[in-house]
């Protein structure tokens, strides 16, 4: 266990530090993509004919094509979010995991932000309402109901007793 | 206030649903009704504004590479294009539903298509004819109405000249 | 003939259905027992009658009747007869029927219990749960009848029940097989689970109704529907873990969860009814948030038939969906009619709910339920919006959009980080009352012993900080837990003369609810634990490689061993891939990543390969290969680390939820006041 984490330690280092030596994009231009190059794209964008699955995941031809057309791109030196525009552009919005930030869109992302703030502060509202209720409740009562309730702390425990009692006469 | 608030979200809720459904269940654009108007930018570049040719017939078919079905009437649809080419007022424009440009390419060049071909860039234009699945051929008359719509493949030539023949001065 | 005798029952229970409706509603306004008695005899009848409808259904689909569209549609000659079986719920004719059975069930059940102190609920609760039925039943009657054969008729081939003029019937001689990714073991128990927890909510709902109805203000419809909830719920959550389950062996994209809308309109009455439980827990114990609970159950039982629509309607487009059908309209008419009738109802009922108890505490138990209550409906409202959304701007800006994993996690990701801190504190909390000093008196020996949580992950070389918090919430909820429970023991042996055994026994009986919350909470931070695992830190890698060739990833190699493409007997063309697993130069496994091609639907399914332990998955992908294997493969191979413990997880929430159903009667709870 120890062994294999400070192998990944070991590892993890040492593409951070490759990575931060190599400017820019971490595959030079010009290098064949890996497939593991060519998912990392596929990850973020949709299959344009079968809905709700992801590029990398979808087995169909025409994601086959899709997925060569990353590669072909990414040789090319096209940075990810090149390709993503280029695949919006011939396919619309719906490549993209999500709506992209503008115009109508921007509802998507507000709307439940606002209806939960919005029952955050209903229920911080309810809370002080009630925590202001109750102190009023308390002085309505008299003494005598208070001396009643420490006698029997429990209404509900008092009315089962009482139950139990007529049963146990009768 | 508050209950208007709620009545109001469910009535909006049920309306979106409504015309949600409503729009899901009525198909393609149909037969009768005045085609929506798109422009095509050709693989080759040139651009075409549907609006601009009235008064020819047009044939607008939406095919794939990836789609199995499209290559049966390929051969078709050209040997109609090259039928007509001489009379001079019957377009033919192929748009290509979420492809690859080589394999696009590769296909027109496999079915020697030479009528103009182009991109749906963004799905703008299978999308105004709420197309639901490809190949699928609208054929439009001189006045910009639809007058026939086939779902799926041409079975031969002279399928596809019988839709048209009627609506030209032969 | 089998047909007609399944048609011909299930046009009796929709009369029937009818017929109970009315002698419920005429019994009620007369008062006359007998007619709500009759009522209460039809409802009992609906389980039994469309049993045989049911029974007619299977019994077409084992002996292969292809003039039937439905099985043409859903079953082959080359699938074995557990599949064809399992056809019945492979299409929407027949899962429509098996639904309206499974319903039918829980109706018929409720007719049998005893009815002598609830006689003026009786009616209500058998208009609505009949009035739904009956609902179903027409659907399956009208417009999707899966007993229509195929006829020749002069204008082509048409489907109809009944011999159209001039039609000669059409025998075809193979049907077109169940979708190949519904073939698996999975299958079988996924959706029935799934249609259990729907349906079951109906019980509940009908008795908040009728209580509404009949203006009582008590919490009796909760005593009544309590069980018949959390086997609902136990059935809904189920459904999920084996829907995951399924996608996990089937689907072959590495993960569980897609946030496709079909999963999310499941998820969406799961968070509602999760959030029901809760509030009921609360109404019983102090009387309060009758309203709110009200709310959650028309709710859950909209939401169930809302997801229903989504899916069946042809609103949505999914893996899961079904295809296009007539069904739309009627059905948004059914929940417009449901959804306005129980809201207008609740409106006016509104005051009877308004309780006298007042939250006292920020720290009470109350409070914390509350509050994750509230966190629930957050993830219900973002996946609502989110499944909504994209019609909605299709419809205004003609723009399709999709709304994926990205936009669903930013929110529930973080909640579900909120809701385990909940659940840290809240089995320390108190009814009524409860302070921050006295809660932490019990909080600080767990939370130095959940340190661990944070020391072991970054001893470990973990860096990324959600992770970090994560794993320490989960050390944290086990450390409270474990804590409170030997503390009620030791408290039960300074008491008595117990042995520790006998007091931890006697602890557990006394507290049969609270420790079977326990176990349940236990089981949602396993499966969180998988979540966490695989959400974090799944890598993956693919590659093409000959065979002998090898592909690493993490501390695994595996070694490209063979390929095998053979056909089999049920009308499969399988590419099956040999591959073995090495680690620190020693072969642990072989695994057999394959692709299955169905001939008679024309579909391939993708199979992977997983090697399944405790600490992490190796889950291997045969994605791609040349016809000489030589020439090599595509592997697609993740690394998806703790992802068992979600299974686990889920078997242990099993055992909570029975736990906590488990007959006991001596303890009734015992309502608190606050003091």
């Amino acid at each position: 266990m120890i062994n294999y984490t400070k192998r990944y330690l070991l590892l993890l280092t040492s593409i951070l530090i490759l990575a931060a030596l190599i400017p820019g994009s971490a595959m030079a231009q010009g290098s064949y993509p890996t497939d593991d190059d060519v998912n990392a794209v596929a990850k973020q964008l949709y299959c344009p004919v079968c809905e709700n699955i992801p590029l990398d995941a979808c087995g169909t031809t025409a994601c086959e094509q899709w997925r060569g057309i990353i590669r072909d791109r990414l040789s090319e030196g096209w940075t990810e979010d090149q390709i993503k525009t280029y695949f919006v552009d011939q396919y619309g919005d719906r490549v993209l995991a999500e709506p992209p930030r503008s115009g109508f869109n921007w509802l998507v992302y507000i709307v439940p932000l606002l209806i939960f703030v919005g029952g955050f502060v209903l229920l911080i509202g309810a809370f002080q309402r009630w925590r202001k209720a109750e102190p009023e409740v308390s002085s309505r009562k008299n003494a005598k109901q208070a001396a009643k309730l420490k006698k029997a702390p429990d209404e509900y425990i008092s009315r089962v007793e009482e139950e139990l009692n007529k049963r146990s006469k009768g | 206030m508050k209950k208007l608030l709620i009545w109001g979200g469910l009535v909006l809720l049920l309306m979106i649903l409504g015309v949600g459904l409503i729009q899901s269940q009525q198909g393609q654009v149909g037969r009768g009704e005045i085609a929506p108007d798109f422009e095509l930018i050709s693989f080759s570049g040139e651009t075409y504004q549907l609006s601009d040719y009235r008064g020819s017939v047009i044939v607008v078919n939406f095919w794939a590479s990836w789609c199995q079905s499209c290559k049966p009437e390929a051969l078709d649809l050209e040997a109609a294009y090259k039928f007509y080419q001489p009379r001079g007022d019957v377009l033919f424009l192929g748009v290509d539903y979420v492809d690859t440009e080589p394999e696009a390419l590769a296909y027109l060049e496999e079915f020697q298509v030479t009528y103009p071909n182009g991109p749906d860039l963004r799905t703008k234009i299978s999308q105004a004819f709420r197309i639901t699945g490809v190949p699928e051929t609208y054929i439009i008359d001189q006045d910009g109405v639809i007058v026939h719509v086939r779902i799926g493949p041409f079975m031969s030539l002279e399928e596809i000249k019988s839709y048209i023949d009627p609506l030209l001065d032969l | 003939m089998a047909a007609d005798i399944g048609f011909g029952s299930l046009l009796i229970t929709l009369v029937v259905s009818i017929y109970g409706i009315g002698a419920a509603f005429y019994g009620e306004q007369k008062k006359q027992k007998a007619w709500v008695l009759s009522a209460k005899r039809a409802m009992t009848l609906v389980f039994p009658l469309l049993t045989i409808s049911v029974g007619s259904l299977v019994y077409l689909l084992l002996t292969n009747r292809f003039e039937f569209e439905y099985v043409a549609k859903v079953s082959s000659l080359s699938m074995p007869d557990y599949l064809k079986i399992t056809a019945l719920w492979g299409g929407q004719a027949g899962s429509l029927l098996f639904w309206s059975w499974l319903l039918a069930g829980f109706t018929s059940a409720v007719t049998l219990r005893k009815w002598d102190r609830d006689q003026d609920l009786l009616p209500w609760v058998i208009v609505i749960s009949l009035a739904t039925l009956a609902f179903f039943v027409l659907l399956n009657t009208f417009f999707e009848n899966p007993f229509v054969s195929y006829w020749q008729t002069s204008e082509g081939i048409t489907t109809a029940f009944s011999r159209p003029p001039g039609g000669i019937q059409l025998f075809p001689r193979d049907g077109s097989g169940l979708n190949p990714l519904l073939r698996h073991p999975g299958m079988i128990i996924h959706p029935p689970m799934q249609y259990l927890g729907f349906v079951a909510f109906i019980i509940p709902y009908a008795f908040a109704m009728a209580s509404l109805i009949t203006r009582r203000a008590d919490d009796r419809w909760i005593q009544l529907s309590r069980r018949w909830t959390l086997w609902a719920w136990l059935f809904l959550s189920l459904g999920l873990v084996l829907g995951a389950r399924w996608a996990y062996d089937v689907l072959g994209w590495g993960g569980y969860w897609g946030w496709d809308p079909v999963e999310i309109s499941a998820l969406m009455p799961w968070l509602a009814g999760t959030a029901f439980l809760h509030t009921v827990l609360i109404q019983e114990k102090r009387g309060m948030f009758k309203q709110l609970t009200m709310v959650l159950i028309i709710l859950t039982y909209n939401l169930v038939i809302f997801g229903t629509f989504l899916t069946r309607s042809g609103l949505l487009s999914s893996v899961h969906a079904f295809s296009k059908s007539s069904i739309g309209p009627i059905f948004l008419g059914f929940i417009a009619l449901n959804l306005i009738g129980s809201l207008w109802l609740l409106n006016k009922r509104w005051s009877y709910l308004k309780s006298r108890q007042v939250l006292t505490s920020f720290f009470s138990k109350e409070s914390l339920i509350i509050i994750s209550v509230v966190l629930l409906l957050g993830i219900l409202v973002t996946s609502f919006w989110g499944v909504m959304f994209p019609k909605i701007s299709e419809l205004v800006t003609g723009q399709k959009v999709t709304v994926g994993p990205p936009f669903y996690e930013r929110v529930a990701g973080p909640i579900l980080g909120g809701m385990l801190m909940i659940m840290v504190i809240c089995p320390l909390a108190v009814w009524s009352y409860a302070s921050f000093k006295h809660l932490g008196r019990l909080l600080w020996k767990p939370f130095i012993v959940s340190l661990i949580g944070i020391a072991l992950p970054l001893y470990g070389g973990l860096t990324r900080w959600p992770a970090v918090v994560a794993f320490w919430l989960v050390a944290f909820v086990l450390a409270v837990n474990a804590f409170e429970f030997f503390r009620r023991t030791r408290v039960r042996r300074k008491k008595g003369q117990d042995s520790l055994w006998g007091s931890i026994v006697h602890v557990l009986k006394r507290n049969q609810r609270a420790f079977s919350a326990m176990i349940i909470h236990i089981a949602v931070v396993m499966m969180a634990m998988g979540i966490i695992g695989i959400e974090f830190f799944q890598i993956e890698t693919q590659g093409t490689i000959p065979v002998g060739g090898e592909l690493s990833l993490g501390s695994y190699t595996m070694v490209y061993e063979k390929l095998d493409i053979f056909d089999t007997t049920d009308g499969r063309n399988v590419a099956r891939a040999i591959v073995s697993v090495n680690k620190d130069g020693q072969t642990i496994d072989t695994l057999y990543p394959r692709r299955d091609f169905y001939y008679d639907s024309n579909q391939p399914a993708t199979i992977p390969g997983v090697r399944s332990t405790l600490v992490d998955d190796f889950y291997v992908i045969l994605v791609d290969w040349k016809v000489v294997s030589s020439e090599g493969a595509t592997f697609k191979v993740y690394h998806n680390p703790l992802v068992k413990w979600l299974w686990i997880g889920a078997w242990v929430f099993i055992i909570g939820v029975v736990a906590t159903t488990w007959p006991d009667k001596k303890s009734k709870p015992l309502p608190v006041r606050a003091r």
